[in-house]
């Protein structure tokens, strides 16, 4: 376990950050050698968390765990450190291998991009900073990267600053996230005032092991604080809204945000502080985690429903990625930590996929973004389908060989047996539904039918594009062989248990009515919207068909169950409110306040400037006048003759002799 | 007539009135130099005439000051000579009467 990255584990993290400071002090005309600077950053990192990963296969169930002291004030010391053990080796491969192969799309995506190398310092910070969440030991580390998470987030969301929509974005992302931020930190600080240490692991004296003890009575509070912040990054209701306005990014940047670095932050923290939630767990329910499980259920049927009545296609995505957060969440929340960190890094891979996969349908067809305008377009991107097809699978839980399947299962699975209540369970099974329903929505919408407005002129994206997009397919649905019930290999990895392959657990009750539901899911989706598949269906398309039954649901989901004007009417009106009562306050209160002070200070200047003048000034004035006279008086004595003056010393030498003869 | 301490007194005196004299009346700064220079000589004079006249010192005090001091002298002649060249370039002109930029 002790091999040399397993040691330097920080090594992984820097790497990305220095290619990233290399590549914004490269000049801007740089273009290849800043892309090529950040893919090499990921390449190497992606070798060292290889190797890390191969060193936590050696000693299963250990953890290798570097602290050190930042700063020393009085006799306490500041330790902060990294870790390594099963959790983050596997989120670092995921990260980086699907960063990779983003990084390789957006060469053919930004291409025509005229900040081109400022992308990639930018993704490749984004990058370092999520590797240091993962690998952080001290709650105080995590919160540090997590902000950078946060502030790259918010330079890549509004990268095309010079459109106001993406810079209200970046805005929003910010702030939003920022509300969850606040949670974290408070949490923190109270975490730190109950149990004096943030270190995670510290030879049995950390925040997670022996400090738990010295929680006492507030560990409920500061679980939902620090839980706040995962809302707020993983886009959990309430705080979800920012997330699909994040779309005003570049395509490459939503898929990391969505896939790797962003939101999966948020599901990771809960997971890495695990036993704060457990601690005075009955029967492995405690408050804090029935409120996970709640909030995760919600969000997870909400977006699913708003996902139903989107016309954009990243939208869609985005509010398929609210609701699979939302799945972790509950997976995480009913106790089943393994199976929501394995759903963690398979929907990591088929979301960049599906994203990227957008990308390259958005890109080929003229940066149109609306499903309706295109379609038929299975026939000129057939790799875009295929791969996109592989990610719908996957997302929507087609069994066998996608991913996704596999850990929606055992999710499903573990809220099946939660003690507390049977209901997440249920309406974890309508969300199935409804996501297999969307996802076929949106792939007949863009990939089946006639060639549309924006899909007319439509062509394949580069392989530079393609290339990543296949990877991806591959990953995808090469991951599931360690995620079937069969061979639990990642499972009992993650938790920490030795694998042992098992055919039988392959057939399961649970196993069955899942897949039925999905096939029910896709089945209603094709039945809907079968007609725009047809051949003549260029009428059709302006109406969806759900909006034809039921306009006004419809219309409460394509708004997006108006819970960003619910907001705007009552949060920021308040805080607007707010300002300008501060705004008043400031110019007329504090502001006169100020002011009266400017102008008492102006009165004693001006009396001290008449005193100065008056009388000081002409006493100075005199005695100046003179020195000077005086001055002039004496400046006739020296005429510049050297010999007048060795003249008079002559004389004056005799006179004193004359003297000195004449008194003696 | 033996020499006696007046005689080699009297002689110095002279020697430096005229140095003095020379040092105040000419217009040529190396004739100036010329005279203090005769006037440190007046003043070695005196230093051996004291020392040969004085009680009979077994040491060569009075000879070794003079020595010393022409030593100096001679040093002293070369940052002279030096200056005087330096102001030459700088004034065109060596004569002192001219040099009066430290008139006040």
């Amino acid at each position: 376990m002790n091999t040399w990255i397993a040691t330097n584990i920080w090594l992984i993290p820097a790497v990305p950050l220095v290619m990233s400071l290399m590549i914004l002090s490269l000049p801007n005309s740089a273009r290849g050698l800043g892309a090529w600077f950040a893919i090499i950053g990921q390449i190497l990192a992606l070798a060292m968390s290889i190797f890390a990963f191969g060193s936590t296969l050696q000693a299963p169930g250990s953890a290798t765990i570097q602290n050190f002291t930042w700063f020393t004030f009085g006799d306490s010391a500041l330790r902060l450190g990294w870790i390594l053990d099963p959790l983050a080796a596997a989120m670092l491969v995921m990260i980086l291998l699907v960063g990779l192969c983003i990084f390789v799309f957006s060469v053919g995506y930004m291409t025509d991009d005229k900040n081109f190398k400022r992308f990639f310092g930018y993704l490749s910070f984004f990058s370092a900073a999520m590797l240091g969440v993962v690998i952080a030991n001290s709650l105080l580390l995590l919160f540090i990267c997590w902000e950078l998470v946060g502030f790259a987030s918010y330079l890549l969301i509004g990268f095309w600053i010079e459109r106001p929509s993406a810079a209200a974005a970046a805005k929003k992302a910010f702030i939003t996230t920022r509300i969850g931020d606040l949670g974290l930190f408070l949490g923190m600080l109270w975490l730190y005032h109950q149990s004096g240490t943030l270190l995670f692991y510290d030879d049995g004296k950390g925040c997670l092991e022996g400090g738990l003890a010295l929680l006492g009575a507030n560990t409920t509070f500061i679980a939902l604080l620090i839980f706040f912040g995962a809302v707020g990054k993983s886009g959990q209701f309430p705080l979800h809204v920012w997330l699909p306005d994040a779309m005003e990014g570049p395509t490459p940047v939503s898929a990391l945000i969505h896939a790797a670095t962003m939101v999966a932050a948020g599901v990771f923290l809960v997971a890495r502080v695990y036993p704060i939630f457990l601690v005075g767990a009955i029967n492995g329910v405690t408050t804090s985690l029935t409120v996970v499980v709640w909030i995760g259920v919600i969000t997870g049927l909400m977006a699913a429903l708003i996902a139903i009545a989107q016309s954009d296609i990243k939208r869609i995505l985005a509010y398929s990625t609210v609701s699979q957060l939302g799945l972790m969440m509950v997976s995480l929340g009913v106790g089943g930590v393994g199976a929501g960190i394995m759903h963690l890094l398979a929907h990591g891979f088929f979301k960049a996929l599906l994203f990227l996969g957008a990308g390259s349908v958005i890109h080929g067809s003229h940066h149109e973004q609306d499903i309706r305008k295109m379609g038929g377009l299975r026939r000129v991107m057939p790799v875009t389908f295929l791969t996109y097809a592989v990610g719908m699978m996957a997302l929507s839980g087609v069994p066998l060989i996608f991913s996704g399947a596999w850990t929606k299962e055992e999710v499903l699975h573990s809220a099946a047996h939660w003690p507390a209540s049977r209901v997440p369970y249920f309406l974890l099974l309508a969300g199935v539904v409804l996501t297999a329903l969307y996802m076929t929505r949106q792939v007949i919408y863009v990939f089946f039918g006639n060639r549309r407005q924006a899909s007319e002129h439509a062509r394949e994206s580069s392989s530079v594009m393609t290339i990543p997009l296949i990877v991806l397919a591959i990953c995808t649905v090469a991951f599931s062989i360690v995620l079937t019930p069969a061979w639990p290999w990642l499972h009992n990895y993650l938790t920490r248990e030795s694998a042992h392959f098992d055919m039988a657990q392959l057939i399961q009750p649970m196993l069955i009515l899942s897949f039925l539901l999905v096939a029910a899911g896709i089945g209603l989706g094709v039945a809907i919207y079968r007609r725009i598949a047809l051949p003549d269906s260029h009428q059709l398309v302006d109406l969806d068909p759900i909006a034809k039954a039921q306009p006004a649901l419809f219309g409460f989901l394509e708004n997006k169950m108006w819970i960003d004007e619910l907001y705007d009417r009552t949060v920021i009106a308040l805080a607007k409110r707010a300002a300008r009562v501060s705004d008043w306050m400031d110019r007329y209160f504090w502001d006169g306040l100020v002011r009266g002070f400017a102008d008492l200070g102006q009165l004693f200047g001006f009396v001290m400037n008449s005193v100065d003048e008056r009388g000081i000034n002409a006493g100075v004035d005199e005695t100046t006048a003179g020195t000077r006279g005086l001055g002039r008086l004496m400046s006739l004595a020296h005429s510049g003759q050297i010999q007048t003056y060795l003249g008079v010393i002559a004389i004056g030498m005799l006179a004193l002799l004359l003297l000195y003869a004449w008194l003696a | 007539m033996t020499p006696t301490l007046q005689i080699f007194l009297i002689i110095s005196a002279a020697l430096f009135a005229i140095g003095l004299l020379a040092a105040l009346s000419r217009h040529h700064a190396i004739f100036i130099l010329i005279g203090i220079e005769m006037m440190l000589a007046a003043a070695n004079l005196n230093f051996i005439a004291f020392w040969r006249f004085g009680p009979q010192a077994p040491q060569p005090v009075g000879v070794m000051i003079a020595i010393f001091s022409i030593a100096i002298a001679a040093a002293e002649w070369t940052v002279g000579l030096a200056m005087v060249i330096a102001v030459y370039r700088h004034f065109r002109t060596t004569n002192v009467d001219q040099l009066n930029q430290l008139k006040g």
